[in-house]
Protein backbone atom coordinates (compact mmCIF):
# COMPACT_ATOMS: atom_id res chain seq x y z
CA UNK A 1 0.00 0.00 0.00
CA UNK A 2 1.11 3.55 -0.61
CA UNK A 3 1.39 6.41 1.86
CA UNK A 4 -1.74 8.12 0.67
CA UNK A 5 -3.74 5.18 1.89
CA UNK A 6 -2.13 5.60 5.30
CA UNK A 7 -2.90 9.28 5.15
CA UNK A 8 -6.52 8.59 4.28
CA UNK A 9 -6.90 6.64 7.52
CA UNK A 10 -5.16 9.40 9.47
CA UNK A 11 -7.52 12.00 8.01
CA UNK A 12 -10.48 9.81 8.93
CA UNK A 13 -9.30 10.13 12.52
CA UNK A 14 -9.49 13.91 12.19
CA UNK A 15 -13.03 13.57 10.86
CA UNK A 16 -13.99 11.26 13.70
CA UNK A 17 -12.56 13.69 16.25
CA UNK A 18 -14.43 16.64 14.76
CA UNK A 19 -17.76 14.85 14.83
CA UNK A 20 -17.26 13.24 18.22
CA UNK A 21 -16.25 16.55 19.78
CA UNK A 22 -19.06 18.60 18.21
CA UNK A 23 -21.67 15.82 18.51
CA UNK A 24 -22.82 16.52 14.98
CA UNK A 25 -21.77 15.65 11.44
CA UNK A 26 -22.24 13.27 8.53
CA UNK A 27 -19.64 10.60 9.12
CA UNK A 28 -20.87 7.93 6.67
CA UNK A 29 -20.65 10.13 3.60
CA UNK A 30 -17.38 11.66 4.83
CA UNK A 31 -15.77 8.26 4.90
CA UNK A 32 -17.08 7.24 1.48
CA UNK A 33 -15.94 10.44 -0.23
CA UNK A 34 -12.66 11.14 1.55
CA UNK A 35 -10.37 9.22 -0.78
CA UNK A 36 -11.93 10.92 -3.79
CA UNK A 37 -11.17 14.37 -2.37
CA UNK A 38 -7.71 13.30 -1.21
CA UNK A 39 -6.80 11.91 -4.64
CA UNK A 40 -7.88 15.16 -6.29
CA UNK A 41 -5.89 17.42 -3.96
CA UNK A 42 -2.83 15.16 -3.81
CA UNK A 43 -2.56 13.92 -7.36
CA UNK A 44 -4.75 15.85 -9.75
CA UNK A 45 -5.53 19.45 -8.98
CA UNK A 46 -3.01 22.27 -9.09
CA UNK A 47 -4.88 24.06 -6.33
CA UNK A 48 -2.58 25.00 -3.45
CA UNK A 49 -2.73 27.41 -0.50
CA UNK A 50 -0.49 29.82 -2.42
CA UNK A 51 -2.66 30.01 -5.53
CA UNK A 52 -6.19 30.11 -4.15
CA UNK A 53 -6.89 33.31 -6.03
CA UNK A 54 -5.11 32.38 -9.22
CA UNK A 55 -7.41 32.35 -12.25
CA UNK A 56 -5.58 29.21 -13.36
CA UNK A 57 -6.35 27.07 -10.35
CA UNK A 58 -8.40 23.93 -10.77
CA UNK A 59 -11.87 24.27 -9.27
CA UNK A 60 -13.40 21.90 -6.77
CA UNK A 61 -17.03 21.84 -5.71
CA UNK A 62 -18.34 19.54 -3.01
CA UNK A 63 -21.92 19.39 -4.17
CA UNK A 64 -22.76 16.85 -1.46
CA UNK A 65 -21.85 19.55 1.02
CA UNK A 66 -22.83 17.56 4.09
CA UNK A 67 -19.53 15.69 3.72
CA UNK A 68 -17.67 18.87 4.59
CA UNK A 69 -15.76 17.30 7.48
CA UNK A 70 -13.82 15.20 4.95
CA UNK A 71 -13.07 18.32 2.93
CA UNK A 72 -11.92 20.21 6.05
CA UNK A 73 -9.60 17.35 6.98
CA UNK A 74 -8.01 17.34 3.51
CA UNK A 75 -7.76 21.14 3.26
CA UNK A 76 -6.11 21.36 6.69
CA UNK A 77 -3.67 18.64 5.69
CA UNK A 78 -2.87 20.56 2.49
CA UNK A 79 -2.15 23.68 4.55
CA UNK A 80 -5.10 25.85 3.53
CA UNK A 81 -5.65 26.58 7.23
CA UNK A 82 -4.12 25.36 10.47
CA UNK A 83 -5.24 21.98 11.69
CA UNK A 84 -6.23 23.54 15.00
CA UNK A 85 -9.13 25.21 13.17
CA UNK A 86 -10.78 21.80 13.01
CA UNK A 87 -11.32 22.03 16.75
CA UNK A 88 -13.74 24.89 16.20
CA UNK A 89 -15.91 22.82 13.87
CA UNK A 90 -19.62 23.55 14.59
CA UNK A 91 -18.76 25.72 17.60
CA UNK A 92 -20.53 29.00 18.26
CA UNK A 93 -19.18 31.74 16.03
CA UNK A 94 -16.90 29.47 13.99
CA UNK A 95 -16.95 29.60 10.20
CA UNK A 96 -16.18 25.89 10.15
CA UNK A 97 -19.86 25.00 9.94
CA UNK A 98 -21.54 21.80 8.81
CA UNK A 99 -21.44 22.66 5.10
CA UNK A 100 -18.81 24.31 2.88
CA UNK A 101 -18.58 28.02 3.59
CA UNK A 102 -16.41 30.13 1.33
CA UNK A 103 -15.31 32.41 4.12
CA UNK A 104 -12.85 29.57 4.67
CA UNK A 105 -9.65 29.58 2.68
CA UNK A 106 -9.72 27.02 -0.13
CA UNK A 107 -13.48 26.66 -0.38
CA UNK A 108 -14.80 27.85 -3.74
CA UNK A 109 -18.53 27.69 -3.30
CA UNK A 110 -21.05 27.40 -0.52
CA UNK A 111 -23.10 24.25 -0.74
CA UNK A 112 -25.37 22.12 1.41
CA UNK A 113 -28.53 22.26 -0.61
CA UNK A 114 -28.08 19.25 -2.85
CA UNK A 115 -28.24 19.45 -6.61
CA UNK A 116 -26.56 22.81 -7.24
CA UNK A 117 -22.93 21.84 -7.78
CA UNK A 118 -23.05 20.39 -11.26
CA UNK A 119 -24.58 23.48 -12.84
CA UNK A 120 -22.18 25.72 -10.94
CA UNK A 121 -19.40 23.54 -12.34
CA UNK A 122 -20.81 23.97 -15.84
CA UNK A 123 -20.52 27.72 -15.32
CA UNK A 124 -16.92 27.45 -14.21
CA UNK A 125 -16.04 25.19 -17.11
CA UNK A 126 -17.72 27.56 -19.58
CA UNK A 127 -15.77 30.48 -18.11
CA UNK A 128 -12.55 28.50 -18.50
CA UNK A 129 -13.35 27.95 -22.14
CA UNK A 130 -14.25 31.62 -22.70
CA UNK A 131 -10.99 32.72 -21.09
CA UNK A 132 -8.92 30.03 -22.86
CA UNK A 133 -7.70 28.66 -19.56
CA UNK A 134 -6.48 25.14 -18.99
CA UNK A 135 -7.92 24.64 -15.52
CA UNK A 136 -10.26 21.74 -14.84
CA UNK A 137 -13.44 21.76 -12.79
CA UNK A 138 -14.38 18.89 -10.49
CA UNK A 139 -17.81 18.38 -8.95
CA UNK A 140 -18.50 15.64 -6.40
CA UNK A 141 -22.09 14.52 -5.90
CA UNK A 142 -23.88 11.90 -3.84
CA UNK A 143 -25.98 9.22 -5.49
CA UNK A 144 -29.06 10.19 -3.48
CA UNK A 145 -28.44 13.71 -4.70
CA UNK A 146 -28.98 12.56 -8.29
CA UNK A 147 -32.73 12.55 -7.62
CA UNK A 148 -32.70 16.35 -7.85
CA UNK A 149 -33.89 17.39 -11.30
CA UNK A 150 -31.36 20.21 -11.30
CA UNK A 151 -28.55 17.65 -11.53
CA UNK A 152 -29.90 16.54 -14.87
CA UNK A 153 -30.34 20.10 -16.06
CA UNK A 154 -26.63 20.54 -15.38
CA UNK A 155 -25.85 17.23 -17.04
CA UNK A 156 -27.77 18.34 -20.11
CA UNK A 157 -25.82 21.60 -20.31
CA UNK A 158 -22.47 19.88 -19.75
CA UNK A 159 -23.22 17.47 -22.58
CA UNK A 160 -24.61 20.17 -24.83
CA UNK A 161 -21.54 22.34 -24.48
CA UNK A 162 -19.20 19.33 -24.71
CA UNK A 163 -17.31 20.50 -21.64
CA UNK A 164 -14.27 18.24 -21.60
CA UNK A 165 -12.75 20.47 -18.92
CA UNK A 166 -15.50 19.34 -16.54
CA UNK A 167 -15.34 16.16 -14.51
CA UNK A 168 -18.16 15.02 -12.25
CA UNK A 169 -17.81 12.30 -9.64
CA UNK A 170 -20.70 10.31 -8.22
CA UNK A 171 -20.02 8.90 -4.77
CA UNK A 172 -22.02 5.76 -5.50
CA UNK A 173 -22.34 4.32 -1.99
CA UNK A 174 -25.92 3.18 -2.60
CA UNK A 175 -27.20 4.73 0.61
CA UNK A 176 -28.94 7.95 1.56
CA UNK A 177 -30.71 9.07 4.75
CA UNK A 178 -33.81 6.89 4.45
CA UNK A 179 -31.98 3.75 3.36
CA UNK A 180 -30.81 2.19 0.13
CA UNK A 181 -30.93 4.54 -2.87
CA UNK A 182 -32.51 1.80 -4.95
CA UNK A 183 -35.45 1.61 -2.52
CA UNK A 184 -35.83 5.36 -2.05
CA UNK A 185 -35.53 6.39 -5.71
CA UNK A 186 -33.74 4.02 -7.99
CA UNK A 187 -30.96 4.87 -10.43
CA UNK A 188 -31.24 1.91 -12.74
CA UNK A 189 -28.78 1.98 -15.62
CA UNK A 190 -26.94 4.90 -14.10
CA UNK A 191 -24.04 4.75 -16.56
CA UNK A 192 -26.42 4.67 -19.54
CA UNK A 193 -28.31 7.65 -18.17
CA UNK A 194 -25.15 9.74 -18.13
CA UNK A 195 -24.09 8.45 -21.54
CA UNK A 196 -27.42 9.46 -22.98
CA UNK A 197 -26.78 13.00 -21.75
CA UNK A 198 -23.55 13.06 -23.76
CA UNK A 199 -21.08 12.17 -21.02
CA UNK A 200 -18.03 9.92 -21.02
CA UNK A 201 -18.64 7.47 -18.18
CA UNK A 202 -15.84 5.88 -16.18
CA UNK A 203 -16.76 3.25 -13.60
CA UNK A 204 -14.40 2.72 -10.67
CA UNK A 205 -15.24 -0.60 -9.09
CA UNK A 206 -13.16 0.03 -5.97
CA UNK A 207 -14.15 3.60 -5.35
CA UNK A 208 -11.99 3.80 -2.22
CA UNK A 209 -8.80 2.69 -3.98
CA UNK A 210 -6.61 5.72 -4.57
CA UNK A 211 -4.60 4.37 -7.55
CA UNK A 212 -7.85 3.34 -9.28
CA UNK A 213 -9.36 6.75 -8.65
CA UNK A 214 -6.24 8.44 -9.93
CA UNK A 215 -6.27 6.34 -13.08
CA UNK A 216 -9.90 7.31 -13.67
CA UNK A 217 -9.10 11.01 -13.33
CA UNK A 218 -6.24 10.54 -15.83
CA UNK A 219 -8.58 8.83 -18.25
CA UNK A 220 -11.10 11.65 -17.85
CA UNK A 221 -8.42 14.19 -18.73
CA UNK A 222 -7.63 12.33 -21.94
CA UNK A 223 -11.25 12.31 -23.09
CA UNK A 224 -11.89 15.14 -25.53
CA UNK A 225 -15.16 16.55 -26.82
CA UNK A 226 -17.37 15.65 -23.88
CA UNK A 227 -17.48 15.92 -20.12
CA UNK A 228 -16.59 12.90 -18.01
CA UNK A 229 -18.35 11.43 -15.02
CA UNK A 230 -16.63 9.01 -12.71
CA UNK A 231 -19.03 6.65 -11.00
CA UNK A 232 -17.05 5.64 -7.94
CA UNK A 233 -18.52 2.55 -6.32
CA UNK A 234 -17.79 3.40 -2.72
CA UNK A 235 -18.65 2.14 0.74
CA UNK A 236 -20.47 4.48 3.08
CA UNK A 237 -18.63 4.58 6.40
CA UNK A 238 -15.48 3.14 4.75
CA UNK A 239 -12.71 2.34 7.22
CA UNK A 240 -14.75 1.60 10.32
CA UNK A 241 -16.25 -1.84 9.96
CA UNK A 242 -19.33 -1.28 12.11
CA UNK A 243 -20.20 1.87 10.17
CA UNK A 244 -19.74 0.40 6.71
CA UNK A 245 -22.87 0.11 4.57
CA UNK A 246 -25.16 1.08 7.46
CA UNK A 247 -27.71 3.79 6.68
CA UNK A 248 -27.86 4.95 10.31
CA UNK A 249 -24.30 6.16 10.09
CA UNK A 250 -25.40 8.86 7.66
CA UNK A 251 -25.38 11.29 10.58
CA UNK A 252 -25.20 9.26 13.74
CA UNK A 253 -22.74 10.55 16.32
CA UNK A 254 -20.51 7.87 17.87
CA UNK A 255 -20.93 7.08 21.57
CA UNK A 256 -17.80 7.06 23.77
CA UNK A 257 -17.41 3.35 23.21
CA UNK A 258 -18.00 3.54 19.47
CA UNK A 259 -15.51 6.39 19.27
CA UNK A 260 -12.82 4.28 20.96
CA UNK A 261 -13.50 1.30 18.73
CA UNK A 262 -13.52 3.40 15.57
CA UNK A 263 -10.31 5.18 16.56
CA UNK A 264 -8.53 1.89 17.26
CA UNK A 265 -9.56 0.45 13.91
CA UNK A 266 -8.49 3.56 11.98
CA UNK A 267 -5.14 3.67 13.80
CA UNK A 268 -4.55 0.00 13.06
CA UNK A 269 -5.36 0.52 9.40
CA UNK A 270 -3.08 3.53 9.21
CA UNK A 271 -0.24 1.53 10.76
CA UNK A 272 -0.83 -1.43 8.44
CA UNK A 273 -0.78 0.86 5.39
CA UNK A 274 2.52 2.32 6.57
CA UNK A 275 4.23 -1.04 6.81
CA UNK B 1 -39.70 19.45 30.18
CA UNK B 2 -41.63 18.37 27.10
CA UNK B 3 -39.69 16.15 24.72
CA UNK B 4 -42.18 15.89 21.88
CA UNK B 5 -41.28 18.20 18.99
CA UNK B 6 -44.12 19.82 17.06
CA UNK B 7 -43.26 17.77 13.97
CA UNK B 8 -44.03 14.62 15.93
CA UNK B 9 -47.35 16.09 17.05
CA UNK B 10 -48.23 16.46 13.35
CA UNK B 11 -47.42 12.83 12.63
CA UNK B 12 -49.47 11.74 15.65
CA UNK B 13 -52.59 13.52 14.38
CA UNK B 14 -52.16 12.13 10.87
CA UNK B 15 -51.70 8.62 12.26
CA UNK B 16 -54.96 8.91 14.18
CA UNK B 17 -56.93 10.42 11.33
CA UNK B 18 -55.60 8.05 8.67
CA UNK B 19 -57.34 5.20 10.49
CA UNK B 20 -60.64 6.42 9.12
CA UNK B 21 -59.51 8.62 6.25
CA UNK B 22 -57.84 6.65 3.49
CA UNK B 23 -57.34 9.82 1.43
CA UNK B 24 -54.66 11.21 3.69
CA UNK B 25 -51.31 10.79 1.94
CA UNK B 26 -47.94 11.71 3.39
CA UNK B 27 -45.12 12.52 0.98
CA UNK B 28 -41.45 12.83 1.86
CA UNK B 29 -38.23 13.66 0.03
CA UNK B 30 -35.71 11.48 1.88
CA UNK B 31 -37.04 13.39 4.87
CA UNK B 32 -39.23 10.91 6.71
CA UNK B 33 -36.83 10.78 9.66
CA UNK B 34 -36.29 14.51 9.95
CA UNK B 35 -40.03 15.09 9.52
CA UNK B 36 -40.89 12.47 12.21
CA UNK B 37 -42.96 10.69 9.57
CA UNK B 38 -41.32 7.26 9.83
CA UNK B 39 -44.18 5.92 12.02
CA UNK B 40 -46.66 6.96 9.34
CA UNK B 41 -44.64 5.33 6.55
CA UNK B 42 -44.60 2.11 8.54
CA UNK B 43 -48.26 2.16 9.60
CA UNK B 44 -49.69 3.23 6.23
CA UNK B 45 -47.26 2.24 3.48
CA UNK B 46 -50.07 2.50 0.91
CA UNK B 47 -50.70 6.11 1.91
CA UNK B 48 -47.06 7.09 1.89
CA UNK B 49 -45.08 8.32 -1.12
CA UNK B 50 -41.30 8.71 -1.13
CA UNK B 51 -40.07 10.92 -3.97
CA UNK B 52 -36.34 10.89 -3.21
CA UNK B 53 -34.30 14.07 -2.82
CA UNK B 54 -36.53 16.06 -5.17
CA UNK B 55 -38.46 18.79 -3.39
CA UNK B 56 -39.90 20.35 -6.52
CA UNK B 57 -41.36 17.07 -7.67
CA UNK B 58 -42.57 16.51 -4.10
CA UNK B 59 -44.88 19.51 -4.26
CA UNK B 60 -46.06 18.92 -7.83
CA UNK B 61 -46.84 15.25 -7.14
CA UNK B 62 -48.79 16.39 -4.08
CA UNK B 63 -50.78 18.79 -6.23
CA UNK B 64 -51.57 16.01 -8.69
CA UNK B 65 -52.75 13.77 -5.87
CA UNK B 66 -54.84 16.58 -4.42
CA UNK B 67 -56.54 17.30 -7.74
CA UNK B 68 -57.63 13.66 -7.74
CA UNK B 69 -59.22 13.83 -4.31
CA UNK B 70 -56.31 12.97 -2.02
CA UNK B 71 -55.27 15.00 1.01
CA UNK B 72 -51.52 15.26 0.66
CA UNK B 73 -49.27 16.36 3.52
CA UNK B 74 -45.82 16.84 2.13
CA UNK B 75 -43.14 17.07 4.76
CA UNK B 76 -39.65 18.28 4.03
CA UNK B 77 -37.18 20.70 5.63
CA UNK B 78 -38.70 24.18 5.59
CA UNK B 79 -35.56 25.61 3.96
CA UNK B 80 -36.05 23.56 0.79
CA UNK B 81 -39.84 23.60 0.73
CA UNK B 82 -40.06 27.38 0.95
CA UNK B 83 -37.37 28.33 -1.53
CA UNK B 84 -36.44 25.51 -3.88
CA UNK B 85 -40.03 24.42 -4.42
CA UNK B 86 -41.48 27.86 -3.98
CA UNK B 87 -42.64 27.94 -7.57
CA UNK B 88 -44.38 24.58 -7.26
CA UNK B 89 -46.04 25.95 -4.12
CA UNK B 90 -47.03 29.09 -5.97
CA UNK B 91 -48.32 27.49 -9.16
CA UNK B 92 -49.38 23.92 -8.41
CA UNK B 93 -50.61 24.41 -4.86
CA UNK B 94 -51.73 28.02 -4.47
CA UNK B 95 -52.62 29.18 -7.99
CA UNK B 96 -54.33 25.95 -9.00
CA UNK B 97 -55.90 25.94 -5.52
CA UNK B 98 -55.15 22.33 -4.70
CA UNK B 99 -55.52 20.87 -1.23
CA UNK B 100 -51.79 20.58 -0.60
CA UNK B 101 -50.53 20.96 2.95
CA UNK B 102 -46.84 21.86 2.96
CA UNK B 103 -45.21 20.85 6.23
CA UNK B 104 -41.91 22.69 6.60
CA UNK B 105 -39.92 20.96 9.33
CA UNK B 106 -36.79 22.09 11.14
CA UNK B 107 -37.76 25.64 10.25
CA UNK B 108 -36.03 28.89 11.04
CA UNK B 109 -32.55 28.28 12.37
CA UNK B 110 -33.29 24.87 13.90
CA UNK B 111 -30.40 23.40 11.98
CA UNK B 112 -28.00 25.77 13.72
CA UNK B 113 -24.43 25.27 12.58
CA UNK B 114 -25.42 23.59 9.31
CA UNK B 115 -25.49 27.09 7.88
CA UNK B 116 -27.70 29.20 5.67
CA UNK B 117 -28.55 26.47 3.15
CA UNK B 118 -30.41 24.77 5.97
CA UNK B 119 -32.01 27.84 7.52
CA UNK B 120 -35.45 29.03 6.53
CA UNK B 121 -35.29 32.55 7.85
CA UNK B 122 -37.23 33.82 4.84
CA UNK B 123 -40.05 31.31 4.56
CA UNK B 124 -42.73 33.61 5.97
CA UNK B 125 -41.73 36.18 3.37
CA UNK B 126 -41.70 33.78 0.43
CA UNK B 127 -44.80 31.79 1.28
CA UNK B 128 -46.91 34.71 2.54
CA UNK B 129 -46.30 36.64 -0.63
CA UNK B 130 -48.11 33.98 -2.67
CA UNK B 131 -51.82 34.68 -3.16
CA UNK B 132 -54.02 31.90 -1.74
CA UNK B 133 -51.21 30.44 0.38
CA UNK B 134 -51.88 30.42 4.12
CA UNK B 135 -48.97 30.42 6.53
CA UNK B 136 -49.04 28.97 10.04
CA UNK B 137 -46.34 28.79 12.70
CA UNK B 138 -47.75 26.96 15.70
CA UNK B 139 -46.06 27.58 19.04
CA UNK B 140 -46.27 24.31 20.93
CA UNK B 141 -47.28 20.70 20.42
CA UNK B 142 -50.81 21.19 21.77
CA UNK B 143 -51.54 24.05 19.43
CA UNK B 144 -49.90 22.14 16.56
CA UNK B 145 -52.34 19.30 17.16
CA UNK B 146 -55.36 21.56 17.07
CA UNK B 147 -54.09 23.31 13.96
CA UNK B 148 -53.59 20.08 12.01
CA UNK B 149 -57.01 18.84 13.08
CA UNK B 150 -58.51 22.06 11.76
CA UNK B 151 -56.53 21.93 8.51
CA UNK B 152 -57.73 18.40 7.85
CA UNK B 153 -61.21 19.82 7.59
CA UNK B 154 -60.51 22.28 4.77
CA UNK B 155 -59.50 21.82 1.17
CA UNK B 156 -57.17 24.72 0.55
CA UNK B 157 -53.38 24.92 0.37
CA UNK B 158 -51.35 25.91 3.42
CA UNK B 159 -47.76 26.10 4.58
CA UNK B 160 -47.06 25.05 8.16
CA UNK B 161 -43.65 25.68 9.70
CA UNK B 162 -42.43 23.83 12.76
CA UNK B 163 -39.01 23.61 14.39
CA UNK B 164 -36.74 20.65 14.89
CA UNK B 165 -36.37 20.56 18.65
CA UNK B 166 -39.03 20.04 21.29
CA UNK B 167 -40.26 23.35 22.68
CA UNK B 168 -41.58 23.98 26.15
CA UNK B 169 -45.33 23.88 26.39
CA UNK B 170 -47.07 27.21 26.12
CA UNK B 171 -50.50 25.71 26.82
CA UNK B 172 -51.91 22.92 28.93
CA UNK B 173 -52.93 19.79 27.11
CA UNK B 174 -56.54 19.80 28.33
CA UNK B 175 -56.88 23.52 28.02
CA UNK B 176 -55.44 24.76 24.77
CA UNK B 177 -57.43 27.67 23.42
CA UNK B 178 -57.70 27.50 19.65
CA UNK B 179 -59.81 29.21 17.09
CA UNK B 180 -58.84 28.84 13.45
CA UNK B 181 -57.26 32.00 12.03
CA UNK B 182 -57.67 33.89 15.32
CA UNK B 183 -54.62 34.77 17.38
CA UNK B 184 -54.52 33.32 20.86
CA UNK B 185 -54.51 35.91 23.63
CA UNK B 186 -52.10 34.62 26.22
CA UNK B 187 -52.25 37.75 28.33
CA UNK B 188 -53.92 41.17 28.20
CA UNK B 189 -52.01 44.25 29.27
CA UNK B 190 -51.83 48.00 28.89
CA UNK B 191 -48.22 49.11 28.38
CA UNK B 192 -46.88 46.98 25.59
CA UNK B 193 -48.25 44.47 23.11
CA UNK B 194 -45.89 41.60 22.40
CA UNK B 195 -46.85 39.65 19.30
CA UNK B 196 -44.99 36.46 18.51
CA UNK B 197 -45.28 33.30 16.46
CA UNK B 198 -43.79 29.82 16.44
CA UNK B 199 -40.93 29.19 18.80
CA UNK B 200 -40.83 32.83 19.88
CA UNK B 201 -44.16 32.62 21.71
CA UNK B 202 -42.65 30.99 24.78
CA UNK B 203 -39.94 33.68 25.14
CA UNK B 204 -42.64 36.33 24.61
CA UNK B 205 -44.66 34.83 27.46
CA UNK B 206 -41.54 34.69 29.62
CA UNK B 207 -40.78 38.32 28.82
CA UNK B 208 -44.26 39.34 29.97
CA UNK B 209 -43.67 37.63 33.32
CA UNK B 210 -40.33 39.40 33.75
CA UNK B 211 -41.91 42.75 32.87
CA UNK B 212 -44.74 42.22 35.29
CA UNK B 213 -42.23 42.05 38.11
CA UNK B 214 -41.07 45.50 37.06
CA UNK B 215 -44.62 46.80 37.01
CA UNK B 216 -44.95 46.76 33.24
CA UNK B 217 -48.19 45.35 31.90
CA UNK B 218 -47.93 43.44 28.62
CA UNK B 219 -50.36 41.81 26.25
CA UNK B 220 -49.03 38.65 24.63
CA UNK B 221 -50.51 37.46 21.36
CA UNK B 222 -49.71 34.09 19.80
CA UNK B 223 -50.03 34.94 16.10
CA UNK B 224 -49.72 31.36 14.86
CA UNK B 225 -51.85 32.42 11.86
CA UNK B 226 -49.31 34.63 10.14
CA UNK B 227 -51.48 34.59 7.05
CA UNK B 228 -54.35 35.29 7.11
CA UNK B 229 -53.29 37.47 10.02
CA UNK B 230 -55.84 38.20 12.73
CA UNK B 231 -55.90 41.94 12.11
CA UNK B 232 -58.61 42.68 14.66
CA UNK B 233 -56.50 41.24 17.46
CA UNK B 234 -53.43 43.18 16.31
CA UNK B 235 -55.39 46.42 16.36
CA UNK B 236 -57.00 45.64 19.71
CA UNK B 237 -53.65 44.83 21.34
CA UNK B 238 -51.95 47.87 19.85
CA UNK B 239 -54.74 50.27 20.80
CA UNK B 240 -54.41 49.35 24.45
CA UNK B 241 -50.64 49.75 24.46
CA UNK B 242 -48.00 52.43 23.99
CA UNK B 243 -45.58 50.14 22.22
CA UNK B 244 -45.77 47.05 20.01
CA UNK B 245 -42.93 44.52 19.93
CA UNK B 246 -42.93 41.54 17.59
CA UNK B 247 -40.70 38.49 17.92
CA UNK B 248 -40.11 35.87 15.26
CA UNK B 249 -37.55 33.38 14.03
CA UNK B 250 -37.23 35.00 10.62
CA UNK B 251 -35.42 37.88 9.00
CA UNK B 252 -36.97 41.24 9.79
CA UNK B 253 -37.76 41.64 6.11
CA UNK B 254 -41.19 40.44 5.06
CA UNK B 255 -41.92 38.48 8.20
CA UNK B 256 -44.74 38.49 10.73
CA UNK B 257 -43.48 41.74 12.24
CA UNK B 258 -43.55 43.55 8.90
CA UNK B 259 -47.19 42.65 8.49
CA UNK B 260 -47.99 43.74 12.05
CA UNK B 261 -46.26 47.06 11.40
CA UNK B 262 -48.37 47.59 8.28
CA UNK B 263 -51.58 46.93 10.17
CA UNK B 264 -50.63 49.06 13.17
CA UNK B 265 -49.45 52.01 11.10
CA UNK B 266 -52.68 51.97 9.14
CA UNK B 267 -55.17 51.56 11.96
CA UNK B 268 -53.65 52.82 15.22
CA UNK B 269 -50.13 54.21 14.77
CA UNK B 270 -47.75 53.15 17.55
CA UNK B 271 -44.04 52.52 17.68
CA UNK B 272 -43.42 48.97 16.43
CA UNK B 273 -40.15 47.17 17.13
CA UNK B 274 -39.54 44.01 15.13
CA UNK B 275 -37.28 41.58 16.93
CA UNK B 276 -36.03 39.13 14.34
CA UNK B 277 -32.96 37.72 12.65
CA UNK B 278 -30.64 39.94 10.59
CA UNK B 279 -30.58 40.28 6.82
CA UNK B 280 -27.42 38.15 6.70
CA UNK B 281 -26.39 34.59 7.38
CA UNK B 282 -26.88 34.21 11.13
CA UNK B 283 -23.89 33.73 13.37
CA UNK B 284 -22.99 30.01 13.34
CA UNK B 285 -24.08 28.05 16.39
CA UNK B 286 -26.83 26.01 17.99
CA UNK B 287 -30.25 27.63 17.76
CA UNK B 288 -30.39 28.57 21.45
CA UNK B 289 -26.95 30.21 21.22
CA UNK B 290 -28.03 32.09 18.13
CA UNK B 291 -31.32 33.23 19.72
CA UNK B 292 -29.45 34.48 22.77
CA UNK B 293 -26.97 36.35 20.57
CA UNK B 294 -29.78 38.25 18.81
CA UNK B 295 -31.75 38.86 21.99
CA UNK B 296 -34.54 36.49 20.97
CA UNK B 297 -35.13 35.26 24.50
CA UNK B 298 -37.40 36.17 27.41
CA UNK B 299 -34.72 38.45 28.85
CA UNK B 300 -33.88 39.91 25.46
CA UNK B 301 -37.47 40.80 24.67
CA UNK B 302 -38.06 42.26 28.16
CA UNK B 303 -34.93 44.37 27.80
CA UNK B 304 -36.03 45.68 24.43
CA UNK B 305 -39.44 46.62 25.81
CA UNK B 306 -37.90 48.53 28.73
CA UNK B 307 -35.52 50.39 26.43
CA UNK B 308 -38.39 51.58 24.29
CA UNK B 309 -41.24 52.31 26.67
C1 LIG C 1 -31.87 19.98 -1.55
C2 LIG C 1 -31.61 19.15 -0.36
N1 LIG C 1 -32.56 18.31 0.08
C3 LIG C 1 -32.35 17.57 1.19
C4 LIG C 1 -31.18 17.66 1.88
C5 LIG C 1 -30.98 16.90 3.16
N2 LIG C 1 -29.99 15.84 3.00
C6 LIG C 1 -28.72 15.97 3.42
S1 LIG C 1 -27.76 14.67 3.07
C7 LIG C 1 -29.05 13.85 2.35
C8 LIG C 1 -28.84 12.49 1.77
C9 LIG C 1 -27.81 12.52 0.72
O1 LIG C 1 -27.62 11.28 0.15
P1 LIG C 1 -26.43 11.07 -0.87
O2 LIG C 1 -26.47 12.13 -1.91
O3 LIG C 1 -26.49 9.67 -1.36
O4 LIG C 1 -25.15 11.35 0.01
P2 LIG C 1 -24.24 10.32 0.85
O5 LIG C 1 -25.00 9.04 1.02
O6 LIG C 1 -23.02 10.13 0.05
O7 LIG C 1 -23.96 10.97 2.15
C10 LIG C 1 -30.21 14.63 2.40
C11 LIG C 1 -31.53 14.21 1.90
C12 LIG C 1 -30.22 18.57 1.39
N3 LIG C 1 -29.05 18.75 2.03
N4 LIG C 1 -30.44 19.28 0.28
Amino acid sequence: MDNLTAKSFALRQDVLNMIYRAKTGHIGGDFSVLNIILTLYEKQMNTRPDNVSSPDRDRFILSKGHSVEALYAVLADQGFFPKSALETYSQFGSNYIGHPYNKINGIEMNSGSLGHGLSVGVGMALAGRMDKKDYRTYVVMGDGELAEGSVWEGAMAGGHYKLDNLCAVVDRNRLQISGCTEDVMSHENLAKRWESFGWNVIDVEKGWDIPSLNAAFEEAKQCKGKPSVIIAHTIKGYGVSFMENQAVWHHKVPTDEEYQLAMEELKAKEAAANE
Amino acid sequence: MNNIPNRQAICDVLLEEAKTDRDIVVLCSDSRGSASMTPFSVAYPEQFVEVGIAEQSLVSISAGLARCGKKPYCASPACFLSTRSMEQGKVDAAYSNTNVKLIGVSGGISYGALGMTHHSAQDIATMSSIPNMRVYLPSDRHQTRKLIQALLKDEKPAYIRVGRNPVEDVYEEENTPFEMDKATWIKEGTDVAIIACGEMVKPAKDAACLLEKDGISASVLDMYCVKPMDEASVVKAAEKARLVVTAEEHTFIGGMGSRVAQIVSEHCPRKVICMALPDAPTIPGKSQEVFAYYGLSGEGIAKKVKENL
